[in-house]
């Protein structure tokens, strides 16, 4: 069983004012096949978190430690995160002109089975898996995320997850600029993964919205870089209805 | 480093006056630039001269200023229906129909050259041919290549070069109306070679020429490219891919003259640069003269620096002489690696190297994909990837 813990984790990052502290001290263990829903206001730190278990340059962990199975996450480069089985989708998918969709997966799979996938049946699992994302065809073919609109970004991510089968998924803010249409297409590959491969999840989101589609087996309130509260699905409810003000003013005052 | 300057808009089109306090000089339009076929015509280069500024002139002296060797050379031609390659006399009708030299090392090989090697493609059907020199030696020597197509004619015409050469060439393009042209100059030369070459291209009503500059090898490249659009309804798509290691100087001056109603011109050049005191140039010219009206033009210049102790130099000029056009823009854009590229590639599980390999190859995929001979296509990007294994190991 996979486990992905993270204890009393430091971040800071580095601005024109100087280095600023973002995360002070989060707690989250998460197990195989869990999905935990990191919710906050804007500015508490969720997309930090995200990228720093990622492993973006931009983010400096001063405390704490991140460990997957017990192994020394924060000690990997960036793509040995990815190999070792964390995936990130990305809030803004970058685009790498010249690179073609099929190109890249091929790469990226290559890279993280550690051999290249027999060719028929991989061709096959693309088709099938951009296929259940309603993806046309032709997205193969294109450079990846040159020219996809909003939503069009979020369903080539959540096809890489799929293809790439990766122990646990940060997702940040992927339901961000979808349309409901797209919001449970996407939602459904996210759900599709979770039942084939045990992933367990780390869903960050401003809004309850997504929440009706994947459902959370934990919520966790995101606030000033540290958790504030936590729950089950019922707490994603309140959210809803209260908004984050209370936790905001309870900051404040601090 | 970048250096981006745009030509003055003129005096009409602003209402700039001359300043009260001492005389301004008028920036000279492009089409106004000194030209002869004689080398005595021109003054010795100093390096002070436009045309020279961004060259390492010292070490040119020999094609510059003494007389070279214009005799023929080897050349291997694969067989084509339809296209004659042969060597004709400085009597050719041809010669001087597309372009006059405008600088010294042009006018040099013009005065110079005995023969002039004369691809002349005829017929409809579409063709390829590939003209191969290699090891035109250490001595300086000048070379004058014509490449005709005739009217209705469709071709590609690749001429390749390798080895060693100390060479200042002139090559004259000549698109017959209606003609579908694509020329890929390919400059595969050891390292060190020193190639300058001015290439004159008129095209035709309705004809289209695709003119492509691959530069790989080679200790200085120089390879200016002068685009008449004569005809109405002519196009021109100038490409241009160069990958300079360290030491070398490659360099390209691109003019395009829209002389005639709806011509359009489309100019895309991008490069890599790597290593130590590895140099790059580019110079885009666009001249939209009066008669060019309802013309459509774009032309831009990207580099992407991959290591330190590199320079690109890059420089749009546009100048438009009417107001009545669809169209015409410039973009020039020097830049490291996107690091964020480098994230989410690694962020997929690729490693640090082969993502950025990736991402290179996929910058100057964009030119290559655009060449239209399948071979060759193949051919350049396992070239590319050889540059690119030259990386490995920093």
């Amino acid at each position: 069983m996979s486990v992905l813990e993270i204890k009393d984790l430091h971040v800071t990052v580095e601005t024109d004012q100087g280095i600023k502290p973002i995360l002070r001290g989060v707690d989250l263990t998460i197990n195989e096949g869990e999905i935990h829903a990191i919710m906050g206001p804007n500015g508490s730190g969720k997309s930090t978190l995200a990228y720093t278990i990622a492993g973006h340059p931009k983010y400096t962990v001063t405390g704490g430690t991140i460990t997957l199975d017990g192994e020394d996450v924060l000690a990997m480069t960036v793509d040995e995160r990815a190999r070792a089985g964390l995936f990130l989708a990305m809030q803004y998918p970058v685009e790498i002109p010249g690179v073609s969709v099929s190109n890249f997966l091929r790469t990226a799979k290559t890279a993280i089975a550690g051999e290249a996938p027999a060719i028929r049946g991989w061709i096959k699992e693309v088709r099938d898996s951009m296929s259940n994302l309603r993806m046309d065809k032709s997205f193969a073919e294109r450079n990846v995320n040159e020219g996809f609109s909003g939503g069009e970004k979020k369903r080539t991510e959540i096809l890489q997850l799929e293809l790439l089968k990766p122990r646990f998924a940060v997702l940040d803010e992927t339901d961000s600029g979808l349309d409901v249409d797209a919001l449970k297409i996407v939602s459904e590959g996210v759900n599709r993964a979770k039942a084939t491969t045990g992933l367990g999840v780390l869903l960050i989101t401003h809004y309850t919205r997504i929440l009706r589609y994947i459902r959370p087996d934990f919520v966790h309130v995101f606030v000033a870089g540290r958790i504030a509260e936590q729950g089950g699905p019922e707490l994603a409810d309140r959210l809803e209805d209260e908004g984050y003000d209370r936790y905001v003013d309870t900051a404040n005052v601090e | 480093m970048t250096a981006v300057t745009t030509a003055m808009p003129t005096a009409e089109q602003h209402g700039i006056k001359a300043h009260s306090d001492g005389p301004i000089v008028p920036v000279q339009t492009r089409s106004e630039r000194f030209k002869s076929y004689d080398v005595t015509d021109f003054a010795p280069v100093t390096g002070r001269e436009a045309e020279w500024r961004f060259s390492p002139v010292s070490r040119l002296t020999d094609l510059t200023g003494a007389p070279l060797d214009g005799s023929p050379y080897a050349v291997q031609a694969t067989d084509a229906a339809d296209i004659s390659v042969e060597w004709v006399g400085r009597d050719d009708a041809r010669i001087g129909t597309a372009g006059f030299p405008e600088e010294r090392a042009s006018a040099n090989a013009w005065t110079g050259f005995e023969k002039a090697l004369a691809i002349t493609v005829a017929g409809e059907g579409r063709r390829e041919l590939t003209v191969v020199r290699s090891g035109l030696g250490s001595a300086p020597r000048a070379a004058h290549t014509i490449i005709e197509a005739k009217p209705f004619s469709n071709a590609v015409v690749i001429l390749q070069s390798t080895g060693d050469a100390r060479l200042s060439e002139n090559v004259e393009i000549i698109v017959g109306e209606s003609a579908n042209l694509t020329v890929v100059s390919l400059q595969e030369w050891d390292d060190t070679a020193v190639h300058l070459a001015s290439h004159f291209a008129s095209i035709g009503r309705d004809a289209k020429l695709k003119h492509v500059v691959v530069s790989l090898g080679g200790g200085i490249v120089r390879v200016n490219p002068s685009v008449h659009l004569a005809g109405a309804g002519s196009d021109i798509e100038a490409l241009g891919l160069y990958f300079a290691d360290a030491g070398q100087h490659l360099e390209q001056q691109v003019y395009i003259n829209h002389d005639a109603p709806h011509s359009r011109s489309r100019v895309t050049y991008k490069g890599a640069l790597q290593g130590e005191g590895a140099r790059t140039v580019w110079i885009g010219d666009v001249l939209i003269g009066r008669a060019a009206t309802g013309t459509d033009s774009y032309e831009q210049n990207r580099n992407l620096v991959l290591t330190e102790g590199t320079r690109a130099d890059s420089v749009p000029n546009l100048e438009i002489e009417t107001g009545d056009i669809q169209g015409a823009g410039h973009a020039s854009a020097t830049g490291r690696f996107d690091d964020e590229q480098l994230f989410y590639l690694q962020a997929r599980g690729i490693p640090e190297g082969e993502a950025r390999r990736l991402v290179v190859r996929g910058f100057l995929a964009e030119i290559v994909q655009q060449i239209g001979s399948p071979a060759l296509e193949e051919r350049l990007h396992q070239a590319i990837e050889d540059e690119l294994r030259g990386t490995e190991g920093e």
